[in-house]
């Protein structure tokens, strides 16, 4: 299906790298600047804004995270101008700064001393001439080398493990083979199978790296747990859909980095990575906070395989949807983008599912919409690592 | 048709891959890497993606799938009966 020759259409950006999608956002630095960035995104037909509940009062490594989060996501390639809103001047500008590093156009406003309409009205304006400047973008031939592919599976029930995640895992194995640079995550979500993951990075380096998040997050768990988290890890939806234990989870979850591929270095929250191969991000288990970081770490197509149906988006990622359980593609096809049930009644193999998982990739990364996008899932949220001050 | 599959050799469950499976029925499964049909009569009703126990299992047993540990038993298992959260429980956290 895929070689080093394969290609693809994308837009480059000044930065060099290769998007798949040409949004021009409008991006709050904080809770109250929501309202005018979603009023500047109404005035403007192609600018989309991407509120969000934090950016008050943080301080410290999640203050840091949440920088990082909102420069990492104006920075995606598949964004091609940005327009930063936020109260203050001062985060305003370190906001757009970061952006600004890219070479994309920037323009950033702050509310304090000017009040919404005021802000409105020049937001609107600059907004109005980037998606202009954004229109006139055209895609262009790209090697698939260049495509960063993200993964991370939700709503997963025993069929994840046996049809879904192990599609991912092909596909992955066949992008590491053409020099894609690849990500997993979801800390908590290898916990019974951490022993495997850490037999699959490159070298020892990357295993100490690895096993050291790995450890902190258990940490975390440890501290705040009530119980053995049997209400949430597995979740209510996970245990309805058969996963019995955290474990079991697990060995489903790694099914997605393949056979073949090797672990080649580890990434803290929303970090990106500095060459291709397969990245470990630290990262929580909870969808919409998992493919946020992914966006925010530059990856500009992800694969998501479900069992019991998450319907998930991401307003600048496509997310496409991989599902192997019967039951859920007849009564949530309107989700779903790749339907491996096949692979339970031996009537497809696992190669020709990874096959079909990247062909639905090659066209997503052209353009076709996925389920989400044209569902209008756009969550974006933010991970927090404690309280505000 | 296949009703349920198991990842591999030695496992000592499979997971239900159709609607539907009532107690008392013969059920025909794959085992996926050694590609080779096994069998298994059900003593429970048992939903699509929930699993059956391919093997008795005692109290304080150990659990294997994927070849691969996924926690203990809390309550005896009997060969065909449905294995999960009410007889068997993970061992981290």
């Amino acid at each position: 299906m895929i070689s080093k020759e394969t290609t693809f259409l994308g837009y480059r950006r000044e930065n060099g790298r290769v998007g798949v999608r040409n949004h021009v956002i409008i991006l709050p630095v904080d809770d109250i600047s929501n309202a005018a960035s979603e009023a500047v995104a109404n005035n403007i037909k192609g600018a989309m804004a991407l509120p969000h509940p934090y950016g008050r009062l943080q301080f410290g490594a999640d203050l840091d995270l949440h920088f990082r989060t909102l420069i990492g996501t104006g920075s995606n390639p598949n964004v091609a101008a940005v327009v930063v809103i936020g109260i203050e001047p001062a985060w305003t500008k370190l906001v757009a700064d970061g952006i600004a590093k890219t070479g994309k156009p920037v323009q950033s406003f702050s509310i304090a001393r000017n009040g919404d309409h005021e802000t409105i009205m020049k937001a609107s304006k600059a907004a109005r001439e980037l998606v202009q400047f954004a229109s006139e973008k055209q895609r262009e031939e790209c090697p698939i080398s260049e495509l960063w592919v993200s993964t991370k599976c939700g709503e997963s029930d025993t069929t994840s493990g046996c049809g879904a995640n192990p599609t991912v895992g092909n596909a992955f194995d066949k992008l590491y083979g053409v020099g894609a640079t690849l990500v997993f995550g979801e800390t908590s979500e290898l916990t019974g199978g951490e022993h495997l993951v850490a037999a699959r990075c490159a070298t020892p380096d990357v295993k100490e790296d690895f096993m050291k998040m790995f450890n902190s997050y258990q940490d975390m768990i440890n501290r705040h747990k009530t119980s053995d988290l049997s209400d949430s890890q597995p979740t209510k939806g996970n245990i309805a859909g058969g996963l019995t234990t955290i474990e079991e989870k697990a060995l489903g979850n790694i099914q997605k980095i393949g056979k073949k591929c090797k672990v080649d270095g580890v990434l803290d929250y929303a970090e990106t990575p500095t060459a291709p191969g397969l990245w470990f991000m630290q990262s929580s288990s909870a969808a919409a906070e998992m493919v946020t970081l992914c966006a925010a770490a530059g990856y500009v197509v992800h694969f998501f395989p479900t069992g019991q149906g998450n319907i998930v988006g991401n307003p600048i990622l496509p997310v496409i949807k991989i599902c192997a359980n019967p039951r859920t593609v007849r009564t949530m096809s309107e989700h779903i983008d790749v339907d491996t049930s096949g692979l339970l009644q031996r009537e497809m193999n696992m190669d020709g599912a990874g096959d079909q998982l990247l062909e639905c990739m090659l066209r997503t990364a052209n353009g076709r919409l996925t389920a989400a996008e044209a569902l209008g899932h756009r969550e974006f949220v933010l991970t927090r690592l404690y309280e505000s001050a | 048709m296949i009703h349920f599959v198991v990842h591999e050799e030695g496992d000592s469950v499979g997971t239900i891959v159709v609607e539907g499976v009532t107690s008392g029925t013969t059920l025909s499964g794959w085992i996926m890497e050694q590609d080779r049909m096994t069998e298994i009569k059900t003593r429970s009703d048992i939903p699509i993606g929930h699993k059956v126990a391919l093997q008795a299992l005692d109290v304080g047993a150990t659990v294997i799938k994927y070849g691969v540990d996924i926690g203990k038993v809390v309550a005896p298992i009997a060969a065909g009966e449905h294995l999960h959260v009410q007889n068997v429980k993970t061992k981290r956290w």
